[in-house]
């Protein structure tokens, strides 16, 4: 009696779960895995699926939820079993595996001539490999200084403009003038300080990958790539004017301090506001400041979210035509919004909703020309140089454990053995 | 042997410690819950919410289908705890009772196949269900799950089963009783805390499984519990973390419950019998 009371409910559970495959309606459909995260974000993407669909009886695209944890792993199993979705969305840092593996379509015949003009041409660099353009940068966040505005303006400093930025010496004198009675004036979120250092570093003139006429790319860390990681350790070592304890956490680990005012400025993603704006306690003034500026001015380099479309899909048309109706201007506006990050495309940057003064909207807006592909972009064996040998040699740095000349022989002399793996 | 009060005193203060340390992330998740995104941008963070608000629960409901995530996490959990299950006991008795080359070589292979990572099987497991059309459905999830608990409670229930003294089962043949009826009224009582421990296991393992859901489910009304809190966190980490915080309560409500009502009875399995009246 008990084992076949124990069978049946066994088979009860197997019937339930059994997959349930929806009948074709003879309409083409296609997968779209997006990544949006925000509410506001999630639902505009949400929103323009169902336009589409509204709009395109032959062409159905169905939205699926993906995240951003484990996202590559996700999608290389994917793309090994035949069933990745035909529209994928990812960040473009995270595309050159999948372009060199062959796993995405090159998008430069399928793409209309309005998107391909609209995007400016270094944010296509981002998500060029080789001769092909394997995804369409659409959103992009550049770093910069969120301030506790009634603290600057108490302290007489000069607050910088996109027109005026601080240079890097002036941000170690300001911050320094800021700190004291265990506040501090910058307070350097470094848990990953590879892409951090190196973006900000372009300011600067930083190139730290540099390829040769063989198309080979070798590490050398030069004068232009000190002034960056100097200034941060000096912050931190010398002047104790950037808050140690911050030097391992994360963006996020930081706005407790900042809001409880241990902390003038917190260098963060533009994206971030999100939170600031929600978090920020009643009465709490903040501003968006741009990011010390170098000898290259405010260049800073940057890793845009893209879409791309994989190389198996059947559809690949029709994928493009769905990208391109995703990115139309006043839809790219939409989804910027819904992230809070700047979107790539020009058009869309003229918008008045993402030029308003509103939680530093336009301060942003004015850097996006300035946005660069990130320095390793499109190096082979960067995360392996970034995760073995870059990551600990710059906390090690920051933390005041080793100095610049240990720094350079770390990241010259280890990351140039990593990188000749990938490119004998 | 007798102990000191102070001794006693420190052993129940070393407990205590230790139970603290245990409870606080669980407790320090039920405080975030319950905050407001201000507080949760709080300097001085307190662990009774100052303001308590349901907006994390709302928010968490109205962005992400928890229920429906939380009855396929259900489904597929007690689909693998009980197949594991059924799978196991009787292969667990072989090898136990039965100590040949083989069940020892069979032992030895379920301890090393717990050293595998993930990524080192997920793409031939991805095409192995996708030839058996097993892909986005919660059966080839429940298939993985099976496979993946099987060893480690096939290794559990070998102890169980040993820990039952061949004894009792030589008496009640000598009783009269056959090979089935020895194995379903004696040996079998006597594993039942075993078994439910064991099922216990596979359950929690699956409840919590994210990556071979998040590979092998490909539309969004067949992602389970873990793959949906994964909705919550974006890019470099950064998360929602009140409504992150009060659905990962929430899914952690099935398994504290389903154990608080099972391991009454594997306690009480485990002690009957154990004193000669």
């Amino acid at each position: 009696m008990r084992v076949r009371w124990f069978v049946g409910v066994l088979l009860l559970l197997l019937a339930g779960c059994t997959g349930g495959s929806t009948p074709e309606d003879g309409r083409i459909t296609l997968r779209f895995q997006s990544l949006a995260w925000q509410e506001e974000s999630v639902e505009a993407n949400k929103e323009l699926v169902k336009e589409w669909n509204a709009t395109h009886p032959g062409v159905k695209v169905e939205y699926v939820q993906g995240s951003w944890d484990s996202v590559h792993d996700q999608l290389l199993t994917s793309f090994e079993g035949g069933e990745a979705p035909d529209i994928i969305h990812d960040a473009s840092d995270d595309l050159a595996d999948f372009a060199y593996g062959g796993y995405l379509a090159d998008l430069e015949d399928l793409l209309p001539q309005r998107l391909k003009s609209d995007i400016p041409q270094r944010s296509w660099e981002t998500a060029t490999f080789g001769d092909g353009v394997y995804g369409v940068p659409f959103l992009q966040e550049p770093r910069v200084l969120i301030a506790n505005a009634a603290w600057l303006k108490e302290s007489g400093v000069r607050i910088p403009t996109p027109e005026h930025p601080w240079s890097w010496a002036e941000f170690r004198r300001i911050t320094e003038h800021l700190s004291g009675d265990g506040k501090y004036g910058v307070a350097w979120p470094l848990k990953e300080p590879v892409s951090a250092t190196l973006n900000l570093s372009l300011s600067a003139g930083g190139q730290l990958f540099h390829r040769g006429a063989d198309g080979k790319v070798t590490i050398r860390f030069e004068k232009a790539d000190e002034t960056v990681p100097r200034t941060i350790h000096d912050q931190a070592n010398t002047d104790h004017s950037a808050s140690p304890t911050t030097l391992g956490s994360g963006g996020s680990d930081t706005l407790p301090g900042f809001f409880g005012g241990k902390y003038a400025m917190v260098p963060l993603g533009f994206s971030y506001r999100q939170q600031i704006a929600q978090q920020a306690p009643k009465g709490f003034q903040w501003q968006v400041l741009p990011a010390p500026a170098g000898a290259d001015g405010l260049t800073q380099g940057v890793s845009p979210q893209t879409l791309s479309v994989a190389e198996d899909s059947p559809h690949k048309k029709q994928a493009a035509e769905f990208i391109d109706f995703l990115l139309r201007p006043a839809n790219m506006v939409r989804l910027a919004l819904g992230d809070w990050m700047l979107p790539t495309g020009t058009e869309a940057l003229t918008d008045p909703a993402l030029r308003t003064a509103k939680d530093g909207w336009a301060t942003g807006t004015a850097l996006a020309s300035r946005l660069s592909p990130a320095p390793a972009q499109s190096v082979r064996g960067y995360p392996e140089w970034k995760d073995k040998v870059a990551t600990p040699a710059f906390q090690e740095y920051y933390s005041g454990a080793i100095g610049l000349g240990e720094l350079r022989t770390r990241l010259e002399d280890d990351g140039n053995l990593v990188l000749a793996r990938y490119q004998r | 042997m007798r102990t000191s009060t102070t001794g006693r005193t420190g052993q129940y203060a070393a407990l205590l410690a230790y139970l603290a340390f245990l409870a606080f992330p669980f407790l320090w998740l039920v405080s975030t819950a319950f905050k407001s995104p201000r507080e949760l941008g709080s300097l001085h963070p307190t662990w009774i919410p100052r303001d308590p608000t349901l907006d994390n629960f709302r928010q968490a409901f109205d962005e992400q289908p928890l229920l429906r995530a939380a009855g396929n996490s259900l489904l597929a959990a007690s689909a693998a705890a009980v197949i594991a299950v059924l799978i196991a006991t009787p292969l667990a008795y072989v090898m136990a009772r039965h100590r040949t080359r083989l069940a020892k070589a069979a032992t030895g292979w379920v301890v090393v196949s717990q050293a595998f990572p993930l990524v080192l099987v997920i793409i031939p497991l991805f095409l192995v269900l996708k030839n058996l059309r097993l892909i986005n459905s919660l059966a080839g999830l429940v298939l993985v799950y099976v496979v993946w608990a099987l060893p480690f409670a096939l290794w559990m229930l070998v102890g169980y089963v040993r820990a039952v003294p061949t004894e009792l089962e030589e008496a009640a043949a000598v009783d009269g009783a056959g090979r089935l009826r020895t194995l379903v009224s004696v040996t079998a009582p006597l594993l039942a805390p075993g078994i439910v421990a064991t099922a216990l296991f596979a359950f929690i393992t699956a409840w919590n499984e994210f990556f071979f859901a998040l590979v092998l489910l490909k539309t969004s009304d067949k992602q389970t519990l873990p793959v949906v809190l994964t909705h919550f966190i974006g890019a470099e980490g950064v998360a929602d973390l009140g409504p992150l915080a009060a659905a990962a309560f929430l899914a952690t409500l099935p398994s504290l419950i389903i154990f608080a009502i099972i391991q009454r009875r594997v306690t009480g399995g485990m002690l009957a019998g154990a004193v000669k009246s």
